[in-house]
């Protein structure tokens, strides 16, 4: 459905950021990208939903391909049309719009308003929440409705697939579970393809099928996701056990080991 | 007594009919700030370049009034269009300065160019509309000032429908609020900057007609573009109310003042007075009466 072949993405024609990524997102399911801060996974998101040269980046070296049609290069808002949307990293609702105009702005490559007013309908049917709040403005609903209504406006573009960028973020987690827990029900019931990105491994492993770790710019890791889960230095790393299933603090983690048995 | 009162009644009509002129005015500015966060400080020139367009066609034989009307409008879109794509388009994602740098050279050269192709007398632009005042208790107000008046409230109430109830209006706002954000949303953003220029110079032609048929038409026109500011500043950058109150106030005060406090001063005070109100709302109300102030929660 989705497949990156080993890009290069430069920021303002010197910052070599992603230094060879590839990685396949297949239909209908959930595929993870994880990674620390800076890794590169929200520059890997952005080149697939064409938002790099707003940042004066570029794809240098690679390509990209959406149902086999090359996408690297095109316009954001095409590319919406095309059916991939982008929720982004830290939810961005239109904080003086309200929740509902949100979504309105959210359909607007679905000409035929009946069809708006369906979508409206529909997301709220995933996130009943959201029809509590219907006409408030957005920028007053707590974190975890932002994050709802973050993902039910990406909804509203009727996509193929979805870009999910650190939805767990900030949010308890019993929030995130019920939030995962709908993007699991979405893909199942509307064939969505969903990329998500994540720090929250547990999480993030739970609902996918396939797994990539993403380093300094490079894939350092991929596998499916029950793999993953068993992979002791994602374990070690992300899911904060050692060997014996206790749980041991990020710092404990040396840096210099993670990197060379990730690379080797 | 009753006469005295009669007088600021009167004061107080005549100042809010202005002020809803300068409204008109205003919303240009607010339009175009709203929607792509580019400050035009050439909004005094755009009127005037409408009152010489419409001075132009209304005065030429055999041009009925209102197709000389419609195509003033025409061509002030044609004009804010075109603007936006050769001069401010390039300068997206710059620094806000060179957006502001760009609009008031535009300003300079635009104030530069009738006194070489229209020649430097006042010229006038004659509308079918009679001249006998209409009376309003004791208030009497001239036909132009009503008619502007209410032609400004049917604009106000376009845009505000706009705005708040069709689609195009929420992705307008949308684009406001954040381009990249409404850029994933599928919104071509540069062609909602487009619109917004566009509705800028509609809003700038009815201007232009109003003020030049009011003050005649030479480069002082450009001169009532300087009361946009206290009136944006005091109602709030963004914001189409606001541009109707700040108006509304700007006028009314500026009325009263100047017929109470010019005998005594010997005169200047609708110059002056405007830009104390806007000083005052700086320090008191940075965002002003209804701009849009950043949410902040988490
Ligand atoms: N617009 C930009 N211009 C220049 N450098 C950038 C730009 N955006 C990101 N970078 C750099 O690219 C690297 C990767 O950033 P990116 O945002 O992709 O990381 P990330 O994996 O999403 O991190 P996080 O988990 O903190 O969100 C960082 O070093 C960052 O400084
Ligand atoms: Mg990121």
């Amino acid at each position: 459905m989705l497949a990156i072949n080993n890009i290069e993405v430069v920021y303002d024609n010197v910052i070599l950021v992603l230094k060879g990524v590839s990685l396949h997102v297949e239909q209908g399911s959930i595929t993870t990208l994880l990674g620390a801060n800076g890794a590169g996974k929200t520059t890997t998101l952005k080149a697939i939903s064409g938002l790099l040269r707003t940042e004066r980046g570029q794809v240098t070296k690679g390509s990209i391909e959406f149902n086999g049609q090359r996408i690297d290069g095109m316009r954001a808002f095409d590319l919406t049309a095309l059916g991939v949307a982008q929720v982004f990293e830290g939810r961005r609702v239109f904080e003086h719009l309200t929740c509902e105009e949100n979504l309105i702005a959210g359909a607007h490559v679905q000409r035929d308003y009946g069809k708006v007013r369906d979508g409206i309908d529909r997301v709220f049917q995933y996130f009943p929440r959201l029809k509590d709040r219907r006409y408030q403005q957005s920028g007053y609903l707590s974190g975890g409705e932002q994050q709802m209504l973050a993902i039910g406006r990406a909804l509203m573009s009727s996509p193929k697939m979805m870009l999910l960028d650190e939805p767990s973020l900030g949010l308890a987690p019993m929030l995130v579970e019920e939030i995962f827990g709908i993007v699991s029900r979405l893909v199942a019931a509307e064939k969505l393809s969903v990329l998500l990105v994540e720090q929250n491994a547990t999480m993030a492993l739970g609902v996918a099928k396939h797994g990539y770790v993403i380093e300094n710019g490079r894939v350092v890791l991929e596998g499916s996701a029950e793999a993953l889960k068993k992979n002791s230095d994602i374990r070690e790393f992300y899911l904060g056990l050692n060997e014996v299933g206790s749980r041991k603090s990020y710092r404990e983690v040396k840096h210099y080991k993670r990197r060379k048995r990730w690379l080797s | 007594m009753g006469e005295d009162l009669d007088f600021f009644f009167s004061l107080v009509v005549s100042g809010a009919s202005i002020g809803m002129l300068y409204s008109l005015i205003a919303l240009g500015f607010v339009l175009v700030y709203k929607a792509t966060e580019a400050l035009n400080f050439a909004q005094g020139e755009f009127v005037m370049l409408a009152g010489f367009v419409a001075a132009a066609l209304l005065t030429a034989k055999g041009m009925p009034v209102v197709l000389a009307l419609i195509a003033t409008i025409a061509i002030m879109i044609g004009f804010s269009f075109g603007l936006e794509r050769v001069v401010l388009r390039p300068l997206l994602g710059r620094p806000i300065v060179a957006v502001i740098m760009a609009t008031i050279g535009l300003a300079a050269i635009l104030r530069g160019l009738p006194p070489i192709t229209f020649g430097g007398d006042t010229r006038t632009v004659p509308l079918p509309i009679g001249d006998n005042a209409f009376s309003l208790g004791p208030a009497t107000i001239a036909p132009i000032q009503l008619y502007g008046v209410i032609v400004t409230l049917l604009f106000l109430a376009g845009f505000t429908w706009f705005f708040m109830k069709s689609r195009k209006g929420v992705a307008m706002r949308a684009v406001a609020e954040n381009q990249q954000v409404a850029m994933a949303m599928g919104i071509n953003v540069e062609r909602y900057f487009a619109i917004a220029w566009a509705m800028a110079g509609i809003a700038s032609a009815v201007s232009g007609i109003i003020w030049g048929n009011m003050l005649g038409v030479d480069v002082q026109l450009a001169l009532v573009g300087l009361k946009v500011f206290p009136v944006v500043i005091l109602g709030g950058l963004d914001s189409i109310p606001g541009a109707v109150v700040g108006g509304l106030i700007i006028g009314i005060v500026e009325s009263v003042a100047s017929a109470y406090i010019d005998p005594y001063v010997g005169g200047g005070t609708k110059d002056f007075v405007p830009y104390l109100l806007m000083i005052a709302a700086l320090m008191f109300k940075p965002y002003g009466l209804f701009g849009k102030r950043k949410i902040e929660r988490v």
